[in-house]
């Protein structure tokens, strides 16, 4: 019903029509830069206040009220403070290496947000490894956040980056399985099909128990990978100061805090790509009534709503829970998450195989 | 034990021990040279187990440092107070008892850095509040410094 | 840079060494902690106080009795109201003077909303340091309500000066009562609240259980007193082994714990906000009428020396009193929890991840003024 393909269609038929070849795919790029750009900008700023705001509720305060109806232009201000502030260099510090590594971290999260599918069509590039794509970006933060621990010259910065390597390392694993889960399901690797393959169904829900299993491990160590909530040993403030950006100042640690945010929004968002259904709407079987007022809402906001609550479920982690020590959190990983998951890929395989699956 | 008890029983320990002028608890003055001596038979002794060093004071009085020893014990909850006098105003020095109860060790660095008051055989006697380089020990009577409010 | 003769030794052995402090979140005060790391591993914690070290002892000596209650407010500024009655109690003993009911009445339940309060903090600050940063907030607002009791009866919140060699300084307000009554009606229902939030989280009994075990003997002979100490199962409330203004009148349990580790000095905590509302609604009922402040000519402890110990919020307060008589003290001297309570650090840290030094150095509930003092 809303489906975006033709407007994109006609605008690149357009551009190509107009300019030679090479200009419509310089304009079309810059195009799609922009836009990612802005909505990345928006966005981060956005979450930072949504986060503020949440946790404030549980904390029983009020958060930011002052700048804006409800305090909802503070985020900006407070980037624009960012943005004014000296940026402090380090005596004895690898100055290219510590002026690089945010813009590693941050552009690594930019790129992720490209394959990530919005509505029909509405996808900057539909790769046919999108998931493939999505792990391998998304985990090369962590070398920015390696190189800033090191580059920093400060011991805090350098527990904080090992911690944070040690850490993403050891999640990749259970991130990839349990996305493998359901690729396995959909057969494919492409979002946009495996979105299709949701159709009659969100796999969290025609994926018998091992799909439930597999998202709950999905989202601790998504939560886990970015560095967040009960596991943000690489940046514990009471232990580490703040962990590998203690040193960096104005808008280079503006990137750092951005792309925290941004990567809670891409696990979110594949999330409810893989396990929600991305933007499909919600429908009830044989409850034709219902599924045809669910198809009126526009998929955009049906993406947005299933992320934010994504989102919610990992703030609330955050602000609730205790932060783990560095060997409980290995040893949650190695001692629990994989042999669980590798015993629910095998579980899914089986069923798959018997074709006991919908 | 009764205060009566431990008053024999210290006389018996140390002859030269005199009580002291406390009413509050017992308190007896003992010699510098015997002090680890009846501060180990204080602790150790199955009748007295005075295994809690509760405070640790040093005194700059007229006859000299006083080193103030407040014990207690946690099973028996007798108290019992030692003193040292150490008349020699240039040289303070005294035994320690760290090796007897670790907070000593604390308290005398304190003793030490405030008082200058020396304890031999500790094994980590320097400042513990002011500064490595500063001169002179505050709580003596006679410390005076550029900053020193007259009154 | 050039490498000094420590630095290779070091990096033979793969340590290194990280200051903890001055300026650190975890260290609640200026606090230095040289810390040696084998990775995570902390191999050996040197402590170095004196950051904030102004002489109070040296300064009392220069005022008279009423005047130095003042600065001990700011020795422990978490049990302002306790310290007071430990220098009041310790002059009026020497004195040989005994104030009245109403005083002991008031002073007893002062300290232990003070307790209370201090516990609260405590609370809310163990909570941040394991990085649950929700419970600051529910520690913070129900901390509010003691310190607007104690704003409208002592007019300060925080470095009250209300307890004084004599009695108090003023008569409490006419709310006080009422107050406190409401008080320890709204605490008893949001109590349970600190234990569904962090008592039996998961996350929460992994990182204390078994962490920072402190012997019953080290206990003693470092000194630990107060929670730390009777987690460990060190009989140590001097209001029950010296009981002091009202303690004898109250019905109360002195709490402790054999384990000895960070969970347990968390669990004697929280049990002893119990017993301190126990005990004030045994008292704020009956308190008597009488004179609040004692007819003194001049507050002037005899020649000799006096020592009292109370029990603050974190352990034995001991003031030394040595008179000559006079109107100022020769000398005196404050034998402070937190002083004897820091040193153990080494002994029970050494080992365990830096992690749990954050921990085990927030189980121990140190205020740094009042080491330093």
């Amino acid at each position: 019903m809303y489906d975006f393909s033709p407007l994109i269609d006609s605008l690149s038929a357009w551009l190509n029509q107009t300019f030679s070849p090479f200009w419509a795919g310089f304009i079309s790029m810059v195009l799609l830069g922009v836009a990612l750009l802005a909505f990345y900008a928006v966005l981060g700023l956005y979450l930072v206040y949504a986060e503020r705001k949440i946790c404030a509720r549980m904390q029983n305060r009020l958060g930011p009220n002052r700048v804006g109806p409800g305090g909802l232009f503070q985020t900006i201000a407070d980037l624009i403070k960012l943005l004014m502030k000296e940026l402090i260099y380090i005596r004895n510090a690898d100055n290219l290496l510590f002026n690089i590594a945010p813009f590693i971290v941050i552009v690594a999260s930019i790129m992720a947000i490209g394959s990530i599918p919005f509505a029909k069509g509405l996808q900057a590039i539909d790769l046919n490894i999108g998931v493939l794509y999505i792990l391998a970006i998304s985990s090369m933060g962590v070398i920015g956040v390696l190189i800033a621990g090191w580059a920093s010259n400060s011991k805090y910065s350098v527990i904080g980056a090992m911690r944070s390597g040690a850490q993403v390392i050891s999640y990749e694993l259970s991130v990839g399985l349990a996305l493998l889960c359901i690729i396995a399901y959909a057969g494919s690797m492409q979002l946009s099909e495996i979105i299709a393959s949701q159709q009659d169904g969100w796999w969290i829900f025609k994926g018998h128990i091992p799909a439930w299993i597999a998202f709950v491990i999905y989202l601790i160590a998504g939560t886990a990978e970015t560095n967040r909530g009960p596991f943000d040993l690489a940046e514990a403030e009471s232990e580490l100061t703040a962990g590998f950006h203690t040193e960096y100042s104005g808008i280079k640690f503006a990137f750092f805090f951005l792309a925290e945010y941004m990567n809670m929004f891409i696990i979110a968002a594949i999330a409810t790509t893989l396990f929600l259904g991305g933007w499909l709407p919600f429908h009830i079987w044989h409850f034709d009534a219902f599924n045809r007022i669910m198809d009126y809402i526009p998929p955009v906001i049906w993406f947005f709503a299933k992320t934010a609550f994504v989102i919610y479920l990992m703030m609330w982690f955050k602000w609730t829970f205790p932060r783990l020590r560095i060997d409980q959190l290995l040893a949650l990983e190695w001692k629990y998450l994989l042999p669980i998951n590798l015993m629910n890929l095998i579980v899914i395989a089986f069923l798959i195989l018997m074709q006991w699956h919908f | 034990m009764q205060v009566e008890q431990l008053t024999t029983w210290m006389q018996m320990l140390v002859p030269e021990a005199t009580p002291g002028i406390s009413k509050q608890y017992p308190e007896f003055i003992v010699p510098a040279a015997k002090l680890h001596d009846v501060a180990r038979q204080l602790k150790e002794n199955p009748e007295t187990k005075m295994d809690y060093l509760f405070c640790l004071t040093g005194l700059d009085r007229k006859d000299g440092f006083h080193v103030v020893y407040h014990l207690t014990s946690t099973t028996l909850h007798h108290t019992v107070v030692l003193r040292v006098v150490l008349a020699d105003k240039a040289n303070p020095s005294v035994a320690t008892v760290s090796d007897l109860w670790a907070a000593a060790e604390y308290f005398e660095r304190e003793a030490y850095d405030l008082l200058g008051i020396k304890f031999e055989n500790h094994p980590d006697l320097r400042r513990l509040f002011l500064e490595d380089d500063w001169v002179g020990y505050p709580l003596r009577k006679d410390y005076k410094d550029s900053f020193t409010l007259e009154r | 840079m050039e490498e000094t003769l420590m630095d290779l030794d070091l990096k033979e052995k793969e340590e290194y060494i990280i200051n903890m402090g001055p300026q650190h979140p975890s260290t609640h005060g200026v606090l230095r902690f040289e810390t040696c790391l084998q990775g995570e591993k902390v191999k050996w914690i040197r402590p170095h106080c004196g950051y904030i070290h102004r002489g109070i002892e040296k300064m009392s000596e220069a005022l008279t009795y009423p005047q130095l209650v003042h600065l001990t407010d700011r020795m422990d500024y978490l049990s302002a109201h306790i310290n007071n009655e430990a220098v009041a109690l310790c002059v009026e003993n020497a004195m040989g003077v005994e104030v009245s009911d109403r005083v002991k009445y008031i002073r007893t339940i002062l300290a232990e909303l003070t307790r209370l309060a201090s516990h609260q903090l405590w609370w809310s600050a163990f909570g941040m340091d394991l990085g649950a940063l929700t419970t600051f907030f529910y520690g913070l607002r129900d901390r509010e309500k003691i310190l607007d009791i104690f704003e409208e009866s002592t007019g300060a919140r925080l470095l009250q000066s209300f307890i004084t060699p004599g009695g108090l300084m003023n008569d409490v307000h006419p709310n006080f009562q009422k107050r406190t009554k409401e008080f320890v009606k709204y605490f008893r229902k949001k109590l349970p609240e600190y234990d569904q939030l962090l008592t039996g989280n998961v996350i929460f009994q992994e990182r204390t259980k078994g962490i920072g075990y402190m012997s019953l003997e080290d206990a003693i002979s470092y000194g630990v007193t107060g929670p730390s100490g009777r987690g460990s199962g060190f009989h140590c409330d001097i209001r029950k082994i010296a009981p002091y203004s009202a303690y004898p009148l109250v019905k109360f349990n002195e709490i402790t714990y054999t384990q000895g580790d960070t969970f347990h000095r968390y669990l004697v905590r929280m049990r002893e906000m119990w017993e301190s509302l126990d005990i004030i609604d045994q008292l704020v009922d009956n308190i008597p009428q009488g004179p609040t402040m004692l007819e003194l000519k001049a507050v002037k402890p005899p020649k000799g020396e006096f020592y009292q110990r109370v029990e603050t919020a974190r352990g034995e307060l001991g003031v030394y009193i040595v008179s000559d008589g006079g109107p100022t003290p020769a000398r005196i001297r404050y034998r402070t929890p937190n002083f004897s309570n820091l040193f153990i650090i080494n002994k029970i840290a050494s080992g365990h991840k830096i992690a749990d030094l954050v921990a085990i150095s927030g189980s121990l509930d140190l205020v740094i003024p009042d080491i330093d003092r």
